[in-house]
């Protein structure tokens, strides 16, 4: 097996910009997401993410326009979400360029939506996207930005996804995102070492060798990060060198 | 140049038609039999489920066109389930007839590994061909995909192992086609891409 280990910059977008904040508090503008996106192509990024926080009705002919914008300038996959509620709303996001369609609390709302998804458009295209929180024994799955309990247990609900017709899960820790002290390592090799379908990790980056862990201990078929290539703490390209250096697998493009 | 994309709703048609115009080719997006028969050449994109893109074929009175210029010669590009379309069959929807450009059925991918095939990987190249002129071994390509085709000593000119070896490439004259996306796989991708415009003009 010679598959890569995948390096997934994520653009959180308010309307046609780039914000960040930990725990969507204290917004900030971190660029144009056109411009940051070309730049991630350029440094080796292996897909990109771009999810609208906001999400509301109002914005969304501004977010479609913003995923229009970013798909001209990839040459990588490209994955939106943020607001999707039905199959139109997904239709309009892959019909502006992206090749698949990341749904959350949606999904916990009415879990038909996956199968829904996933027949129209293929596996392939939906990623299920679980924001998870430790609770004594277990990890509880939050919902509505992390902030309502879903009263499911993560294992359970991922499995559930994945039998719906989820291709992918997007797998966010809640006690480790904004922290920058690394991976949930315990929580994604639980659920990556039980379901059938690759898992991205969210939550907790900041250095080189938490991507190593995350990949090693962690089972990750893929990690995700935002602000530290977004304030140039780590170029994807030194990042990619260092997994090398450690026998892991990566696309290094020249 | 004039390239026709045949177009019948699948998700992936708008970026390898800009992959493409990016390269310097015209593009026209097609869905009748006219426009295919004037074509020069023939792109067949796909993502999804195959029963998708077969029943789209026959909607449109598009496969006797399709079957009738690949058998010319027509330069042709299938990409992911325009490759699997060339079979006779697809495990993913055993009921429908396949293009049958190529003997053989598409079957899934074994379940020992992770399935979807999603990520970039690399090609076990098998003979040299036109369509892989500049690429190597060591070139990573983006795959998204469950079900595959067997590697055979006729048309495979690439293979890619994952979870058992299937086919990546194919390449007999100017028919060609590829399992995975090259409008998605970067630079290796382009430079495919551009190897098939050079067979076109």
């Amino acid at each position: 097996m010679t598959l890569a280990r995948r390096i997934i910059p994520c653009l959180d977008v308010d309307g046609a910009r780039v914000v960040k904040g930990v725990n969507f508090v204290g917004l900030r503008d971190a660029g144009d997401p056109a411009e940051l996106a070309a730049r991630y192509d350029e440094e080796g990024a292996d897909e990109l993410v771009v999810l609208d926080i906001a999400a509301s009705r109002d914005q969304r002919p501004t977010f479609l326009e913003t995923i229009r914008r970013v798909a001209e300038q990839l040459a990588i996959p490209l994955t939106a979400g943020g607001g999707i509620r039905t199959l139109e709303d997904a239709r309009a996001v892959v019909q502006a360029g992206a090749d698949k369609v990341t749904i959350n609390t949606s999904a916990v709302e009415r879990p038909e939506l996956i199968s829904e998804l996933s027949r129209e458009f293929g596996a392939q295209a939906v990623v299920l996207a679980i924001d998870s929180k430790r609770e004594g024994a277990h990890w509880d799955v939050r919902v509505r930005g992390g902030r309502d309990s879903a009263k499911l247990d993560t294992l359970e609900w991922a499995k559930r996804g994945v039998e719906a017709g989820a291709g992918e899960l997007l797998l966010t820790s809640m006690d480790k995102d904004g922290t920058q002290s690394g991976f949930d390592v315990p929580l994604t090799a639980a659920i990556s070492s039980e379901v059938s379908v690759p898992v991205i990790a969210s939550g907790g980056a900041k250095l080189p060798e938490h991507f190593a862990e995350i990949f090693g201990a962690g089972k990750a078929d893929a990690a995700l990060a935002a602000s530290i290539f977004h304030d140039s703490i780590q170029s994807i390209r030194e990042l990619k060198k260092f997994l090398q250096n450690q026998n892991i697998q990566v696309r290094l493009s020249c | 140049m004039n390239v026709a994309i045949i177009d019948y709703g699948a998700g992936n048609v708008p970026s390898v038609e800009r992959a493409l115009q990016k390269l310097g080719a015209t593009t026209e997006r097609v869905n009748t039999t006219e426009k295919l028969k004037a074509a020069k050449a023939i792109v067949l994109p796909g993502v999804g489920h195959y029963a998708a893109l077969i029943r789209a074929l026959d909607e449109r009175g598009l496969r006797e066109p399709l079957v009738e210029a690949l058998l010319r010669g027509k330069p042709f590009l299938g990409i992911c389930l325009g490759l699997q379309a060339l079979y006779q069959s697809s495990e993913e929807a055993p009921e429908l007839a396949g293009l049958g450009i190529f003997p053989g059925r598409v079957c899934a991918l074994p379940s020992n590994v992770k399935l979807p095939h999603m990520g970039w990987n690399r090609l076990k190249v098998q003979r040299r061909s036109a369509l892989l002129e500049g690429l190597s071994n060591e070139d990573y390509f983006y795959f998204a995909h469950s079900f595959a085709a067997q590697a055979a000593d006729g048309e495979t000119a690439a293979a890619c192992d994952y979870g058992a070896e299937f086919a990546a490439v194919l390449c007999v004259d100017k028919l060609c086609a590829v399992q995975f996306h090259p409008e998605k796989s970067g630079s290796a991708g382009a430079k495919l891409l551009g190897n098939f415009l050079r067979m076109v003009a």
